[in-house]
Parts: C-alpha cells; sequence; structure tokens
C-alpha cells in the first residue's frame, strides 16, 4: 500500500467517523446523565430526512440543517417526555423513536416529492461543500505533509471540523463547569442531586436535549455532506454502532473520538477490499468489516479488555425515595 | 434563654399518603444549641416528618417557623436556604467523585468549577479544624470508609451553612467507637450553637447525647420529655403504647452434643475475592452461638454457604456426617432435608416473594413435601390450613393468608419466614438479621422464639449487627473480621466495648485504642466492606 493509498484510506475514515463521533457524543451526554438513548439511530434519520428535504426546498443548506436539528430534538423532547417526566422505559421509548422514524420520513417524502421515499439531490448552496483551508494548494507538492494537509486534513465539510471540536468541547464541559459535575452527578446518583436542591428533572432534560442537538447534526451531515440528499434508511445502523463505540470509550469524550476513528476506519476499509489483500494477503469480506464494531463491543462487554462500567444510575427512571 | 425563638417550630402539621396518616397534628419546639431526639417504631412517621422538613413532601396541614419566622419549605433547595442540612440514612454522596467535588455539588458559586473548588478546599480545612471532622478532600467516595462518608455528610451540610442539621438513624452503619466518635462530634457542634436532630430507634443513643425528646406512634406525638427526666423504660412504653420487656429473659444454656462443627471454611466470591479465610466454630444443641461483626466482614458469605447458596471449601459437619459444600448435594433443598432451616438476612429478597400471598409463601422450599401434595397437584387446601394454623400462632396480624407478603408489616414478614422454618423443628436455625426493620412490640416475640428454640435442644446460628441483639440472645459470641473470626468470648463475659474492638480487627482488647486506630483498620480489611450492603 503505497502513502497515497493510506492517505485516501484515512481521509474517508474521517469522513465516516464523523457521524458516529457525534451520535456517540450525542449518546455520551443522554446516559452520563441517566438516560439511555437507543434512539441515536431514529433521530438520525429523521434529521437526515429534514435537513435534506428544507435544503431541497428552500435552497439553503443552514436551513436544512436547522430543520434537521429541530426535528431530532422533537424526538429527544418525546424520549424525554416518555422516560423522564412519565419515568417509562428507556429502551422502549427509544425503540419506538427507531420505528417512528423509519416509517416517518419515508412517507413524508413520498408525500412531499413523490420519488420513492427519497428527497430530490442536492447541489450547489443546499449542500455542505468541502472547505480548503488556507495554503492547501500551495502545500500539495510537499513531500509527506503536503498530501497529509491537503487530502486528510484540509477539504471536509465544516461539518467536520465541528464533530471534532466538540470532542474537547464535551470533555471540557463535563469535567470543567458546575453544569458538567451536576450531569455526571445525575448520571450516578440522582438522590446526590435532588438532596443538595437541583432539579433532576431539568439537568436530564437538558443532557437529552444536547443529545437531540449532536443527533441532528450528525443526521444533516448524513444527507447533505456525505451523501447528496436523502434516501430510505440512510443512517444503516450508525446510531447503533456510535452506541457500541460509547461503550468501547466507556463513556469518555477523548476515548470515544479514538473508537468512532476506529470504527471509521472499518466502515473505509469495507469499501476498500483491495488494500486489505494487499496488507495482509487475504481476501476478507466486507460484511466481517461491517460486524467488527459489534463483535468488539461484546467482547468490551464480557470484561476482557478492561471493565466498561455505565453510569451508576443509568435506564433508571429517578423516584423520590422516602 | 427563655425569650429566644425556636430555632424549629413545627405547629399542626398532617400528612396523608392515600388512606395512611402518616403524620397527624404534630407540633414540636426545638431550641436552639439543642440536640432534640425523636425517637419511635419503624412506620411511626419519623422519617416523614423530617422529609416535611426537608422539602421532600408538601404537609396537607400544618406551619413550619424556622428561627420563629413563618417558613414554607417547597423543596429542598428551600430548606437548605432556610439553614436546614439533613443527613440520610442513606448517603447520598456520588460513589466516583472525589470528597470535594460531593461537597460543592449543588453549591457551585459559578459555572466553572475551579473557584469552587479552591474555596471550598480552604473552608473544608477550617470547618475540619473547628469541629473535629477529619476527611480527605481528595479520596473518591468509593475509596472511602462508612464513618469519613458520613462525616462528608456532615461537612456537606456545614458547607452550606447549615444552623440546623437533621441526623436520620446514623449510627446504623457505624462501629460502637465510630458511634462514640460521631457524638462527640456532635456535642462540638451543640456547643457552637447548632441546633441538631436525630431521629433513631436505638434507645440507649437518646439517652446519651440528647436534651429533649420526643415520641412518636402511629403518626402522633406521643409525648416530649427532657431526656434527664425520662428512662429509657418509659421511652420504650412511649413508643409501643404497653409494657414492654427491654431484656430477653433466659435461662442459662445448658448445652449438648456437638450439632454444627466448622472447620477451614473457604468461599471465595464470584470476583475471586476471598470472603470466608478458614472458619472454625461448632455449635452444640441448646445453644445460641451469636455472630457479631460489622455488616460485610463474611457473616452474609457463611450464612450463604451454610443454607446451601454459595459453594465453599473444607469441612462442615452437621450430627457428624459432613455436608457437601458443592455440589448437586450442597443446595437449599439438601440442606432442608439434613435438618437445617435458614432464616436469611433480607427477608424481602431472600425470604419471601412479596408480590405472593402469604399462604405460598408458607410453603417456599418445604413445597415438595407429601402433606402439601396430593398426586401431581399441590394440595391449595392443605397448604392454606397451614398458613392459618402458623399464622394463628405467630401471631402474624392481619391473620389473612391471601394477602401479598409486601402488605404486611416488616415485624409480621419477618414472624411469616421465621414460622415456615422453625416448625419444621430443624436441628439447626440459621438467622440473619432477626429483626432488622421489626418494631418494638414483634421483636420481643421473635427472641422469645429464637430462646423456647433453644431451650428445646436446638443448635441456632444468629447473625446481627446489633450488637445489643448479639448481648441478649447469645450464650457464645464470636466476632467476625475481614472473613476470620476474630475471637470468642462467652456472652456473659464481654461487653459492647470489648466486641467493639474486635470487630474492628483489634485483638489486644486489654488496652486503650484510639477511634482513628479502628478506622484504619477497618478501611485496610479490603476498603471497607460495610460499603456493599
Amino acid at each position: 500500500m503505497d502513502y497515497i493509498t493510506l492517505i485516501q484510506l484515512l481521509d474517508s475514515t474521517v469522513r465516516l467517523a464523523t457521524p458516529l463521533l457525534l451520535a456517540c457524543l450525542a449518546g455520551l451526554f443522554s446516559e452520563r446523565a441517566g438516560v439511555f438513548d437507543i434512539g441515536l439511530e431514529g433521530k438520525m434519520l429523521a434529521a437526515a430526512f429534514f435537513s435534506a428535504a428544507l435544503a431541497s426546498l428552500t435552497g439553503s443548506v443552514w436551513l436544512g440543517l436547522a430543520a434537521g436539528i429541530g426535528a431530532s430534538m422533537v424526538l429527544s423532547a418525546v424520549h424525554g417526555l416518555a422516560s423522564i417526566t412519565f419515568r417509562g422505559n428507556q429502551l422502549i421509548s427509544g425503540v419506538a423513536i427507531n420505528f417512528l422514524a423509519a416509517g416517518m420520513t419515508v412517507l413524508i417524502a413520498q408525500d412531499w416529492f413523490a420519488q420513492g421515499g427519497r428527497t430530490p439531490s442536492l447541489f450547489g448552496g443546499a449542500r455542505f461543500e468541502p472547505i480548503t483551508l488556507p495554503f492547501a494548494e500551495a502545500m500539495e507538492n510537499a513531500p509527506i505533509i503536503g498530501p497529509l494537509y491537503e487530502e486528510l486534513i484540509s477539504g471536509h465539510s465544516i461539518l467536520v471540523y465541528a464533530a471534532f471540536l466538540a470532542v474537547p468541547l464535551t470533555w471540557w464541559i463535563l469535567f470543567r463547569t458546575r453544569f458538567g459535575l451536576r450531569l455526571r452527578a445525575v448520571g450516578e446518583n440522582p438522590a446526590a442531586v435532588d438532596t443538595a436542591g437541583v432539579s433532576v428533572v431539568g439537568l436530564r432534560y437538558a443532557a437529552v436535549g444536547i443529545a437531540g442537538l449532536l443527533c441532528g447534526v450528525a443526521g444533516a451531515y448524513l444527507s447533505t455532506a456525505l451523501q447528496a440528499g436523502f434516501v430510505k434508511d440512510m443512517s444503516a445502523g450508525r446510531g447503533f454502532i456510535a452506541l457500541a463505540a460509547l461503550i468501547f470509550a466507556k463513556w469518555r469524550p477523548w476515548y470515544a473520538l479514538w473508537a468512532t476513528l476506529l470504527f471509521g476506519l472499518f466502515g473505509a476499509l469495507e469499501t476498500r477490499p483491495d488494500v486489505i489483500q494487499a496488507v495482509i494477503g487475504i481476501k476478507v469480506q466486507g460484511q466481517l468489516l461491517g460486524a467488527l464494531p459489534y463483535l468488539m463491543t461484546v467482547v468490551i462487554l464480557a470484561g476482557f479488555v478492561g471493565k466498561a462500567i455505565p453510569p451508576r444510575a443509568g435506564g433508571e427512571p429517578y423516584v423520590k425515595e422516602r | 434563654m427563655t425569650d429566644t425563638a425556636p430555632a424549629i417550630e413545627l405547629k399542626g402539621i398532617s400528612k396523608a399518603f392515600g388512606p395512611v396518616q402518616a403524620n397527624k397534628d404534630i407540633s414540636i419546639r426545638v431550641m436552639p444549641g439543642t440536640i432534640h431526639g425523636i425517637i419511635g417504631e419503624n412506620g411511626a412517621g419519623k422519617s416523614t416528618l423530617m422529609s416535611i422538613l426537608y422539602g421532600f413532601y408538601k404537609a396537607d396541614a400544618g406551619e413550619i417557623f424556622i428561627a420563629g419566622r413563618k417558613t414554607d419549605i417547597p423543596d429542598s433547595q428551600a430548606a437548605i436556604a432556610a439553614g436546614i442540612g439533613m443527613v440520610f440514612q442513606h448517603f447520598k454522596l456520588v460513589e466516583n467523585f472525589t470528597v470535594l467535588e460531593n461537597i460543592i455539588l449543588g453549591a457551585e458559586d459559578g459555572r466553572l468549577l475551579k473557584p469552587s473548588l479552591s474555596k471550598a478546599r480552604k473552608s473544608l480545612i477550617s470547618l475540619s479544624e473547628d469541629y473535629g471532622l477529619n476527611v480527605d478532600p481528595d479520596a473518591l467516595i468509593q475509596d472511602i470508609g462508612v464513618g469519613m462518608q458520613q462525616r462528608v455528610e456532615i461537612l456537606k451540610a456545614l458547607y452550606r451553612q447549615a444552623d440546623i442539621l437533621i441526623l436520620d438513624e446514623p449510627t446504623g452503619v457505624l462501629t460502637p467507637a465510630e458511634a462514640d466518635q460521631l457524638f462527640r462530634i456532635l456535642g462540638r457542634l451543640r456547643s457552637e450553637g447548632k441546633t441538631i436532630i436525630l431521629i433513631t430507634h436505638k434507645l440507649r443513643e437518646i439517652m446519651e447525647i440528647t436534651d429533649t425528646v420526643s415520641v412518636m406512634r402511629r403518626g402522633q406525638m406521643t409525648a416530649t420529655v427532657k431526656t434527664a427526666e425520662t428512662s429509657p423504660q418509659e421511652l420504650a412504653e412511649l413508643m409501643v403504647g404497653r409494657k414492654v420487656l427491654l431484656r430477653v429473659n433466659k435461662e442459662p444454656a445448658t448445652p449438648g452434643d456437638v450439632i454444627l462443627d466448622v472447620r477451614g471454611l473457604r468461599v471465595v466470591d464470584d470476583k475471586g475475592v476471598e470472603r470466608l479465610r478458614g472458619i472454625d466454630l461448632q455449635i452444640r444443641a441448646g445453644e445460641v452461638l451469636g455472630l457479631a461483626g460489622v455488616a460485610g466482614n463474611g457473616q452474609s458469605e457463611l450464612l450463604e454457604v451454610l443454607g446451601g447458596y454459595a459453594d465453599g471449601t473444607g469441612s462442615v459437619m452437621l450430627n457428624g456426617t459432613p455436608l457437601d459444600l458443592s455440589g448437586k448435594k450442597s443446595d437449599g433443598q439438601s440442606r432442608r432435608a439434613r435438618g437445617v432451616a435458614h432464616v436469611p438476612e433480607d427477608r424481602q429478597r431472600e425470604g419471601l416473594i412479596m408480590d405472593f400471598q402469604a399462604w405460598e409463601n408458607n410453603v417456599f422450599g418445604y413445597h415438595h413435601d407429601d402433606r402439601f401434595n396430593s398426586g401431581l397437584l399441590m394440595d391449595h387446601a392443605a397448604i392454606r390450613a397451614d398458613a392459618e394454623d402458623k399464622m394463628a400462632r405467630f401471631d402474624v396480624r392481619p391473620p389473612d393468608p391471601t394477602l401479598a407478603a409486601k402488605n404486611f408489616s416488616g415485624g409480621n414478614q419477618q414472624k411469616i419466614v421465621l414460622a415456615r422454618e422453625i416448625e419444621r423443628n430443624p436441628d439447626l436455625l440459621l438467622i440473619g438479621q432477626p429483626t432488622r426493620g421489626v418494631d418494638i412490640g414483634a421483636i420481643e416475640f421473635i427472641h422469645e422464639q429464637i430462646i423456647a428454640l433453644r431451650d428445646q435442644g436446638k443448635a441456632i446460628l444468629l447473625v446481627s449487627v446489633e450488637l445489643e441483639e448479639i448481648l441478649a440472645l447469645s450464650d457464645r459470641i464470636a466476632v467476625m473480621f475481614d472473613g476470620q473470626i476474630m475471637g470468642e468470648r462467652a456472652a456473659d463475659q464481654t461487653d459492647e466495648k470489648e466486641l467493639g474492638l474486635l470487630m474492628a480487627g483489634i485483638t489486644d482488647t486489654e488496652n486503650e485504642h484510639s477511634v482513628a486506630e479502628v478506622e484504619a483498620n477497618l478501611a485496610r480489611a479490603g476498603g471497607d466492606a460495610r460499603k456493599e450492603v
């Protein structure tokens, strides 16, 4: 494998890791606050559709992004209502959201655009275009660093950069701010937060809201940056892989970055079987790579590679004790 | 002094949960700079009253005055603002946070943590010095002992400038030495002008530390008296509403043959930690062996392996024949067949199925008996009749076998389990925490049953975290610490102080030992096993 192939591979790793990373951080906020969220997939899908639809109708990708975030946050609010206010089962609420999004997006797409459940192809201002960073072209011919900068670091859409910046930001919020301290506390022992005179419900809604925002961006990225338009079920299990990455990352922001990059690499290799064959000499089925994130998660959960301890109060609605 | 307003005054507080009147027209005055005890049986309404004061519940009627001013307390925030701090029975701490983080949680000064943390560190040092509350600000809660965790809870309240401190059953998880240290801290807080409300069911603590005491019974305040002018006997009667025996009436034991002979018993838990590290003990017919120890030092594991639901290694002889400690013949069923009855420590999880009716609970473990079966089917009529009979003889109230187990009070639940196990005429009775969560009236009855069984010539292994109970019932007392037996004493030749040292793993009971030494020893034993309880 030559250097250029490697750069290309890493470049597509970054593209594929971006939605995983955003969704993973979304799950991180929600689960750190004690609300399990298997509805990441559904929220992403809904956001993907509404972003593409609005972008297509208005010609503005930014309006599309706003619509995607809005749709995702509406679903988050549903999840919050079911699992925080009404203390329902968080897994069931998540499953419901996934089904709702899968059906609703296609239905509305057919009604609005009559193109077999997809949106028209997006172009121009209706898409997030790659950004060329300063000096990228000037450095193109520099050895080693040139292609690295020009191909890998430069030339992504703004959402990719936003996703990567979200990692240190998430870390800072969680571990350096009052909000973060309370958010982590509410996922570990909500009674401690409650008796300290802070609203458990308020904190959990805030966390679920942030999750909605991040899933919205992830969905918008799928349909307006990675692809040019919405197609049925385009989230393709990324929400679940993000959950797997979250466990793999032990609910920590920096680990989440590495986990999603690793899973992104698997995704990138899936499309380049020739590279694998060149490196290890055996032909590997693409499906095997697709299954790897899940296999690795099972290994992690079985406790082979350190212990992944989820937030202690995760999954349980908070009921005041007597 | 007479013209100062009370620190807390409650007037006519009432609170109902559905048809249950938890608090009925309660009035109380607590003067500043005093320790006021509230004593009552389980379910008397003590915790409800304090929850109203801390803003967890809203009273249906009544008024609260803090320092003479009428105050509404709709939530915990309002309670904190009014200068009330509460130390709950089950600590409200975040396990994987540091002490410092737990203290500032909810009382941060700004959006960023750093300034709050450094300010809290400074004030923590001065608070620690003022009141003798030593803690390590940077330790994680999960790594410190229960005693220190409790001090963190007190510091949390003081950091929020609480003038009124409510402690709910604070000594339940402490060794006697730690409890003494807590009382010294409370005394110091009182001398600094803080007002303290101490909720407990232990008469000894009320007599030792409080200035005034209120007694609650069935949601009502039955009396408020000066501690100096009352006696434990009088308080117990006020709590229960009739005369009670505080001491167990029993004759000296007449031990017979060795029934249970345990040698070198070891148990390794599923995390690979050795929980029993070579236990040797014997129990003879007609004697009660009390097993004392701070919860989590291996007592539960001993009961489990003897009761047949954990595997172990070593030798256990029952009536001279070995018991299987692993494999097919080591389950509860085989144990019962050998004459071992077991009243488990956690009756609600291991002794009963809470949603099942009393008559169904009555046959668990004995459901294969011929007299409960007719051919393929169970003989419901026979089981019911048996349950009715037992409930009458054990005075289970209400005596209704069709009521679900969860609808009985703790004491009556325990009677159901006890009746099931004792009535089978076992050779060996294993009994864990027989009176945990049981009110005084029922305690008396349960204790009588245990002694009666002993006098019939049975061997009894009693595990309890209540030293008083161990001392009252046992003929011999063995003390466990960190999976080992630290020593054995005749019950009439020892006292709480000596047992307390053994419970902390200190075998040299002749000399004086400091509280710090006790704590260090407890912490050394696997990071204080009590937290798992």
